[in-house]
Formats: C-alpha cells, sequence, structure tokens
C-alpha cells in the first residue's frame, strides 16, 4: 500500500470510532489521540480495525512510534507490501 | 416505563418487539424505548404471555407508566377491549427507583382504531397491532395502513439507529427501514440519513435543511444537558460528599498487562481502565457500605457488584450504564463487556437492566483528562470512585527513588451512608488488589 491508500484506511477505520473526525485538519506530527480526543479504548480499536483490514497488528511497545498520523502511515506503509 | 437512570422523567415506546398473546421469558427483550439520552432496550422481568399492550409506538409517558400487561402463559390471550385484570404490570422491577418519586400509573391514552380502518387492515392482511400510527396519540389513519401493507414495514420490524439518526429521518420524513447503516452493529447513522436526501431537494433549500440539523443537535444536547443538570443539582443538595484521593503505584500491574498483551491477539488486548474497574469492582464486594444505595433514611447494601461506567459520548454528554456482576467476572470477560458497553452507549442501544443497574459508579478520566477527578455521586448509589490519568512521577520504593506509573484514585462518599474511615478503607483495597494483578 502506499501512503494514500494508508490514509484511506486509517479514515475508514477512525470513522466508526469518531464520525466526526476529518484526517485533513489532522496536524500530522502531533499526537492524534489528544487531537481527536479519543481514549486508550478507542485507540485499541483503532489498532484492531487496522489489523481487520491490513493484516498488521502494532504490538503495544510500538506504539510510541504511531502516536502521530505521520508515525501511524510510515508504520503501515513499511510494514505493507 | 421502568426508570432507566435517576435522571430520567419519561420515555417514548420506539418499538415493540412483542404482541398480544407472544409468550415471553425473564429477560427477553419486549421494547425499544427512546430516552433524552440513549435507546433503551426494556427486558421483561417475569415469564408468561403478553396479554395487553397499553402504550402505543410514538407515544411519550412517565416513569411508572404501565406498559404492558402481562399474564400467565397457559391463559389464552385476550383482546384490548376486556376489562382490565389483576394480572402484573409489564414493568422491570426498577432497582434505584424507589427514590425516585414515580408517579402513580395513569390511564394511559388507548390507540385510537376506527371499525373502518380494522376492516381495511384485514382486508390488506395487515395485523393491525403493528402498524405505526401517523395520527395524535399513534392513532392509525388508513393511509397508515395502506403504507404498511405496501411496504410490509411493520412496527416490529427492528431497526438499529442512533436517537439522532431517528430524530433527523422523522425531521425529513424518511423511513429508517429503508436504509443501510454505516454505523457499529450496522446501526443507522444520522449520515446515513442525511444521504437519502435527494439531491434536487437539497440544493435550492440548503437553508432550511441545515437549520433543523443544527435544531435537531442542538435540541439533543440541551436536553442531555438538563438531564444530567437535574440529577448533579439534586445530588449536590442532598448528598453531603466527602472526598478522598491516593495515589496508586501501577508499575506492577502495567508490567503484568505488557506481558500477557504480547501474548494475546490484538482483539484480545486489555487496557489499564479494565484492570482499575475490576480492582474497584472487588474492593466494593469487600467494603459493601459503598456499594448500595440511599433509601429514605438509611443505606441498603447491594447483594451484587454492578459497576456503573461513566462513559463520555462523542459530541457532548455523558451516560453511566453498569457492566453487571462485574466482581465476578474474568479480567478478559469485563474487558470484552466494556468493549460493547462503550460501543453500545454511543451507537445509542442500551438495555434497561444497564441503565437501571449500578450499585457504584466509576469516573474514568483516561488518557487525555487531568490526574484526579472528585466526582459527583450518581443518586441513590452512595460512591463514585474516581481515576484520574495514568502519569510517569518520581516515587519511592524499597528506599529507593525511581520514575513510575501511578494513577491518583479517588472516593466521593456520601457521608449519610458511611465515614471517611470506611472510604480509606475501600482505596486501600484498590491498592492493594491493583499490586498483585496477576489474582485480578
Amino acid at each position: 500500500m502506499n501512503e494514500k491508500e494508508v490514509i484511506e484506511v486509517i479514515g475508514a477505520v477512525l470513522h466508526r470510532i469518531a464520525p466526526e473526525a476529518d484526517l485533513a485538519l489532522v496536524d500530522p506530527d502531533s499526537e492524534l489521540q489528544e487531537q481527536l480526543d479519543i481514549d486508550s479504548m478507542d485507540f485499541l480499536n483503532v489498532v484492531i480495525g487496522l489489523h481487520e483490514r491490513t493484516g498488521i497488528d502494532i504490538p503495544e511497545r510500538d506504539y510510541r512510534q504511531v502516536s502521530t498520523l505521520h508515525g501511524l502511515v510510515g508504520y503501515i506503509v513499511a510494514r505493507s507490501d | 416505563m421502568p426508570s432507566l437512570g435517576a435522571d430520567m422523567e419519561s420515555g417514548t415506546i420506539v418499538e415493540w418487539h412483542v404482541k398480544p398473546g407472544d409468550t415471553v421469558q425473564r429477560g427477553d427483550i419486549i421494547a425499544l424505548v427512546a430516552t433524552e439520552k440513549s435507546d433503551i432496550e426494556v427486558e421483561v422481568f417475569d415469564n408468561g404471555a403478553v396479554r395487553e399492550i397499553l402504550v402505543p409506538v410514538g407515544q411519550e409517558v412517565a416513569v411508572g407508566t404501565v406498559l404492558a400487561r402481562l399474564g400467565d402463559s397457559a391463559e389464552p390471550s385476550v383482546g384490548p377491549s376486556s376489562p382490565p385484570d389483576s394480572s402484573p404490570p409489564v414493568v422491570p422491577p426498577s432497582t434505584p427507583a424507589p427514590v425516585i418519586p414515580a408517579p402513580r400509573p395513569q390511564p394511559t391514552e388507548r390507540r385510537v382504531i376506527s371499525p373502518l380502518i380494522r376492516h381495511r387492515a384485514e382486508e390488506l392482511g395487515v395485523d393491525i397491532d403493528h402498524v405505526v400510527g401517523s395520527g395524535q396519540g399513534g392513532a392509525v389513519h388508513r393511509s397508515d395502513v395502506e403504507s404498511a401493507a405496501a411496504t410490509g414495514k411493520l412496527a416490529s420490524g427492528f431497526v438499529r439507529a442512533s436517537p439522532r439518526a431517528r430524530r433527523r429521518a422523522s425531521e425529513l420524513g424518511i423511513d429508517l427501514a429503508g436504509l443501510v447503516g454505516s454505523g457499529p452493529d450496522d446501526s443507522i447513522t444520522e449520515a446515513d440519513v442525511e444521504r437519502t436526501v435527494p439531491s434536487e431537494v437539497a440544493q435550492p433549500t440548503v437553508e432550511p435543511l441545515a437549520k433543523p440539523d443544527i435544531r435537531g443537535d442542538g435540541n439533543q444536547k440541551a436536553a442531555m444537558r438538563r438531564a444530567i443538570a437535574s440529577l448533579m443539582e439534586r445530588a449536590n443538595r442532598e448528598i453531603p460528599h466527602y472526598y478522598l484521593n491516593t495515589t496508586i503505584d501501577l508499575q506492577p500491574a502495567l508490567d503484568w498487562l505488557a506481558a500477557t498483551n504480547i501474548e494475546r491477539p490484538v482483539a484480545e488486548r486489555i487496557i489499564p481502565t479494565a484492570m482499575l474497574l475490576k480492582a474497584t469492582a472487588r474492593a466494593a464486594r469487600e467494603v459493601p457500605d459503598l456499594n448500595g444505595f440511599w433509601v429514605e433514611d438509611h443505606v441498603e447494601q447491594s447483594g451484587s457488584v454492578h459497576l456503573g461506567v461513566a462513559i463520555s459520548l462523542r459530541g457532548g454528554g455523558l451516560i453511566a450504564p453498569a457492566i453487571l456482576d462485574a466482581d465476578k467476572c474474568t479480567l478478559v470477560e469485563l474487558m470484552v463487556r466494556l468493549r460493547d458497553l462503550v460501543s453500545r452507549a454511543r451507537s445509542g442501544v442500551l438495555r434497561a437492566s444497564e441503565m437501571s443497574a449500578p450499585t457504584i459508579t466509576v469516573s474514568n478520566l483516561g488518557d487525555q483528562g487531568a490526574e484526579a477527578v472528585y466526582g459527583v455521586i450518581y443518586p441513590p448509589q452512595v460512591a463514585l470512585i474516581g481515576f484520574g490519568k495514568i502519569v510517569e512521577r518520581p516515587w519511592a520504593h524499597e528506599g529507593m527513588l525511581g520514575v513510575r506509573p501511578v494513577v491518583t484514585a479517588t472516593v466521593a462518599g456520601d457521608h449519610r451512608a458511611s465515614d471517611g474511615h470506611v472510604g480509606g478503607l475501600f482505596l486501600a483495597a484498590v491498592d492493594r488488589l491493583l499490586q498483585r494483578p496477576e489474582e485480578l
């Protein structure tokens, strides 16, 4: 997947959790959870949703790497074929 | 109409899932009720057969109003014209209800169905009891019967939709049954409703369409705000609160959690909140003075721990349904039920037992919030437990200073029901339980 496709997947997953969230308005380099006002339960649901759609599992020890939109997109792109 | 939370004064029947003559078993979901906060599935409290439905779809009635009558399942069902009998009203026993001055059951408005319309329904093979009436008090018009026959859409067809979607659909005159939902569990969202608005209607009337939307949203927010306001006003007026806090070292709990989560498939991972809730539920069993209700002039301890969880709704508002018997389920079960509860609270369908049950409530501010929350007790409960966000702080452990993850736990206690000493015991129990996470 390329960057654009990954962003689309993230947007679709987020829509189910925070329907009003608009990725276009997100600062890609600051904390995603804080900007979207989502808690740890919501974030786990994002991780589960991404796993369902891409097969990529983000273990908890990597959560820091994916805390921004930039980091999350890069993480998925690097691990998808 | 059961009391589905202490702040509820009335409810509107959205759907009946049963009709006269149906056999029901305790726990069956018999109706969907809309309240200011959420749509709630109402369970029946006893086994038997539905004899009579007294409140039609669409009618708003006060808490305490008899919704339907239940009889022995062996007896034949009776028609709506039979005289009232002594069979018990189908009002689930609402545990905390005694404190709410439940109005006397009021005579409910009967649905007006003329013989002509009955006849037309028979001709068309439509079950008149399931036709949604568009008239006053749910009165059924000839057009209702004919449109039910044409579309096959009856009141009993269950449509999962958020309260906002329902409101928007009714504003726009759209039938929810025809829509495909994109929300959780395929429930219909407001956006799904908006999408069905034909563009030729939408374009020339952008203003009028935009305005009801804002107004609808504002109305719902305002209604929820009023419900919260009146409950909190009452809580602060009636309950002499006392507050305690303690800071708890979470290093052992989080280490254990990280190790177990590595082994788990992503969908079964446990979040720290689930551990905090589990420890609270166990502490509530150990220190029962904080687990129960204030009734008139004394505390009634509850034999069960139904843990209320304050869930903030996106777009504003708060709802606090319960995880039933939270002290008895395993940590994994509690996590599964918490995920389910949060998702249903946000999609807008909760069960009556979850709304009326909480014996003690937890407010967890989560990752983005403050370090401590000193809450307001939900009457008639007698305590509210708060957890702030987990933060890293310098911490002395076995004579050494290190940096550890800690959380501030608080008790807001009802001083009529307990003293600070009991609240202290409660927090000590939570702390102790969190130091041995593998036993939770």
